[in-house]
Formats: structure tokens, C-alpha cells, sequence
């Protein structure tokens, strides 16, 4: 019975996962993923911003008397940045968003499930899976990248602003060295971890969200799958990208 | 808070037309687990005829409207509501049905995040594809008028009354001119009055938007005043049919209680 039960939740994940594929290239909502994305967006920026200088500050005051001791101070700033852009950056933004936005994403569709709005919707014919769900995802898919561009800048900034409160290191040598020690291939790998965990969080939460059942209870349970599911699949595909990745290292 | 507008209007009944029927249900069955909620429900709506189903809470009332949009999916039986097959068709169609058959929750489900005029809006810009602010308007403030609250225009639900929620849920799903109109429990939660007002609500719409209603109560007064014909459902089947009168004097031991009230 158990193992029967599992198959059939896979294969609702599955059937949910199929009809947002479906739906992303039936019909586009520009409005609604636009308004979804300054949302995320708007959600998530000073929680990012904050989170990252931190995390940049960190590290650097963390990785300083290590290198230090054998006289590798300088490669300080290329430590940071590959460590920031290869998997911080990625990792904190993809952490703090699927606190963020899969709680909210989560307990929004799931109290309008358990007030029948979705069901309203639906018998309005207005097709609420593509209106809630589908643009949700893309504005998670989209935004998770940009944010993760934002929060390697503020991270770095960060860690510059310790190194010259410490060594009164310039602006343009730090960076210089930043710049010598990133590759494109870090970028990219940057870039496709943001666009895995974006995904993760907005069809993890949405799903958690739009198959709530048992009234209110089911609305803190729905917020609480959501962002405890996307926490755990965000280092599952970390893991899975940088295997990846370095097929091409 | 804003009190309804109560100018609505109420013209001479439109009388039913037997020969039109357009919802046919033969046999649906519907279980939830070991609980068989439909066993065997057959039942036929005529144009323009208001047709209230009374029951106990549980006797699978709302489950049976619900069958009948597609939202629940019935074990088996037959269910076609204006010449669609319901349990055959693909999404596109039943949307297609959807958009000709109007439903009022229980709950009114308004959605909590938009003003009344985008609730209303929000069908007429994602089914009928209108954006004309003006056109927008003009059917907004219409259907708002016809429910008696055009003041209430921007007002968010949480600013509304439970009577009012109940009208603006009528008045989204007046909006794309139904031509049936199923209501779950229309005036469960209302004092007597603002019932009664959803109850001549009921029959105003019947008599402008020219609909045919099914219409699920436990309360006896809205049955009363709201039905052309009554069926009794007990325990999943339907047990008694007729006028209001004729029910009334039933000494089934399951039905007569509901009408002493």
C-alpha cells in the first residue's frame, strides 16, 4: 500500500511537471510573469543583498590568516571570487529564496485552494494553473539568475571592503585580480545552478501550495513543504551541476 | 459598512419550459474511499427552471454540482449539461462549458488579492479576451447593478459583508451572461433578512439572464421561496420529487422534519 501510494505521488510530480511544460509553451502571460518576477524580485533583493555582503565579509576575514600563514595573501581576492561565484552566490541566493518566496509561493496557493479560489477559477474557465502556477515558475526561473549576478557583485564588494580596511588594497587591483582568475565556464555554471534552483523553488512550492488539502492545518504544512523540499533539492542539483560542470573542466 | 441597493429587479416569472431540457444526469455514482456519497442519482433540469436540491449536510449535494462542471469526476453514470458529455470531454471543451454555466460557493471564494471590479474583471480579460477599459466598465458597473452594489466597486473582499461577498460571487459569475447557474448554499451563514435578499437575488437573475438554476440549501425558506421543483436527496439517492406544496406534506420520516422548520 505504501509503495503504491509513493508510485502515485510520482506520478502526480510528474503529470504536474508535464502540464507546466505544456502550458509554458501554449501560452505565454507576459503580464502576469512580469508581474511575478518584480514580485520575486522585489521579495528577495535586500534579504539577498544583505545576506551576500555578509557572507563576502565572512569569508574573507575567515580565509585571510589561513593564507596568511603561507604567504599566499595575495590570492586572497581570486579565492574569494571563485568560491563566491562558483557556489556561494549561487547557494545563498537559492537558500534565502526558497525561504522566501517558497513559503510565500506555497501558503498563497494553498489558502486560495482551501477558500476554493482556484476552484472558482476553474469553473469560471479561466484557467487557473496557468495563471498561478506557470507564471510563478518562469518569474523563479527568470529572476533566481539575476539575483545571483547581484548577490556575486554585493558578495565581492564585501570582501573587497574588508581586504582594504585591512591591507588598504585599491579598488582596481583587487578587481583586476578577481577578474584574471574568473572563466566564462564559472560564470556559466553559475548561471545554470540559478536556473535549476529557481525552477526547484517555484515548482516545489507551487506544487506543495496547489495540491493543499485539510483546510488551514494544510496551508502551514503547504508553506512548510515548500521550503523545506526546495532547501533539499537546491543542494541536490548543487551537487549534480558541479558534477556536471566539471565533465568540462 | 454599504447597504445593498435593493432596486432589483423583479419582473413576471418566466415560465418553465418542459420541453427544454438542459442538464441530463442518469446514475452518477460517486465514492470518496469507503464512503459512498452519490449512489445513484438521476435528475433533469428544464429552461429557466429553478430546481433546489435539499438535504442533510454529507448527502453529497454540493459533490453533485461540482460533477457537473468537472471538478469532481463521478465514478460512473451519465451527466450532460447543455448537449456536452461532461465525463468525456478534453479541457478545451469543458472550458467551453464552463463559461456557459455560472457558479456561486459556498463561501463566495472572491479572490482576497483583487478589488470587486478586478474580481470582475478577471473572467472578462482572461475568456473573453476584453481589455477596453471602457468596455470593462460599462459590464462591470452592469453586473454590479444588477446585484444592487455598484458602490462597492473598489472595496476589497475583506471589506465586504457576508451578504455582499455573496452578491459580488454572484455578480463575477452573472458577468459572463450563464446560461445555468448552479448555487452551493446561497444563504448558509446569513441572517434572515440579507437570505431572503439573495433569495428574490436568485429569482431576479432567473427572470433577466434567463438561466436555469440548480440551487443546493439545507434552509427551508430559501427552498420556499426560490423553487420551481424539489428534490430531497437522503443518503446519496433521491428520495422525494415535486412543488415545493407537495413535499411539504411528506411523512417520509427523513423528509418531513425538514419541513417543520
Amino acid at each position: 500500500m505504501k509503495l503504491r501510494n509513493f508510485l502515485l505521488g510520482l506520478e502526480d510530480i510528474f503529470s504536474f511537471l508535464k502540464k507546466i511544460l505544456r502550458e509554458i509553451f501554449r501560452n505565454w502571460e507576459w503580464r502576469e510573469i512580469l508581474r511575478q518576477c518584480y514580485a520575486v524580485g522585489n521579495k528577495s533583493f535586500f534579504l539577498v543583498s544583505f545576506t551576500a555582503f555578509l557572507a563576502g565579509v565572512v569569508f574573507t576575514r575567515q580565509s585571510r590568516p589561513s593564507l596568511s600563514s603561507f604567504g599566499a595573501e595575495s590570492w586572497l581576492p581570486s579565492l574569494v571570487s571563485q568560491a563566491v561565484i562558483r557556489s556561494l552566490g549561487p547557494l545563498i541566493t537559492g537558500l534565502i529564496c526558497a525561504g522566501k518566496l517558497g513559503s510565500n509561493i506555497g501558503a498563497e496557493l494553498a489558502s486560495m485552494k482551501v477558500t476554493e479560489q482556484i476552484d472558482a477559477m476553474e469553473v469560471s474557465g479561466t484557467r487557473p494553473f496557468s495563471y498561478l502556477v506557470v507564471t510563478r515558475v518562469v518569474a523563479t526561473t527568470l529572476m533566481l539568475p539575476i539575483l545571483v549576478v547581484f548577490a556575486d557583485v554585493v558578495a565581492l564588494m564585501g570582501s573587497f571592503l574588508t581586504v582594504n580596511m585591512i591591507n588598504n588594497t585599491g579598488f582596481k587591483l583587487y578587481f583586476n585580480e578577481v577578474s584574471t582568475h574568473i572563466f566564462y565556464l564559472d560564470i556559466f555554471s553559475s548561471m545554470i545552478k540559478a536556473l535549476c534552483f529557481g525552477f526547484a523553488i517555484g515548482f516545489v512550492s507551487s506544487y506543495a501550495g496547489y495540491n493543499s488539502e485539510n483546510g488551514t492545518t494544510g496551508v502551514g504544512k503547504s508553506a512548510n513543504t515548500a521550503v523545506v523540499i526546495s532547501m533539499l533539492f537546491i543542494f541536490i542539483l548543487d551537487l549534480l551541476t558541479l558534477q556536471f560542470i566539471n565533465l568540462f573542466r | 459598512m454599504e447597504t445593498p441597493t435593493t432596486e432589483i429587479l423583479m419582473p413576471a416569472k418566466t415560465p418553465v419550459d418542459k420541453t427544454t431540457v438542459v442538464t441530463h444526469i442518469r446514475h452518477i455514482k460517486k465514492s470518496f474511499g469507503d464512503l459512498e456519497v452519490l449512489r445513484d442519482i438521476s435528475l433533469e433540469l428544464h429552461q429557466s427552471e429553478n430546481l433546489v436540491i435539499i438535504g442533510r449536510s454529507g448527502t453529497g449535494k454540493s459533490v453533485l454540482i461540482k460533477c457537473m462542471v468537472g471538478l469532481i469526476h463521478a465514478d460512473s453514470g451519465e451527466i450532460e449539461v447543455l448537449g456536452y458529455n461532461v465525463p468525456t470531454l478534453n479541457e478545451e471543451k469543458l472550458n467551453e462549458l464552463r463559461q456557459q454555466v455560472g457558479f456561486s460557493f459556498q463561501n463566495s471564494a472572491l479572490y482576497d488579492s483583487m478589488t470587486v471590479r478586478e474580481n470582475l474583471e478577471f473572467p472578462l480579460k482572461r475568456n473573453l479576451k476584453i481589455f477596453d477599459k471602457k468596455q470593462l466598465d460599462e459590464l462591470v458597473i452592469t453586473a454590479l447593478k444588477d446585484v444592487g452594489l455598484e458602490k462597492s466597486i473598489n472595496k476589497k473582499p475583506s471589506e465586504l459583508s457576508g451578504g455582499m461577498k455573496k452578491r459580488i460571487g454572484i455578480a463575477r459569475t452573472l458577468i459572463l451572461k450563464p446560461k445555468i447557474m448552479l448555487y452551493d448554499e446561497p444563504t448558509a451563514g446569513l441572517d434572515p433578512i440579507t437570505s431572503t435578499e439573495i433569495n428574490e437575488l436568485i429569482l431576479s437573475v432567473r427572470e433577466k439572464y434567463h438561466t436555469s438554476s440548480i440551487i443546493i440549501t439545507h434552509d427551508i425558506s430559501c427552498a420556499r421561496q426560490t423553487s420551481d421543483r424539489v428534490i430531497a436527496l437522503v443518503q446519496g439517492h433521491n428520495r422525494a420529487e415535486g412543488t415545493f406544496d407537495e413535499l411539504k406534506s411528506t411523512t417520509d420520516p427523513d423528509l418531513a422534519p425538514f419541513f417543520k422548520y
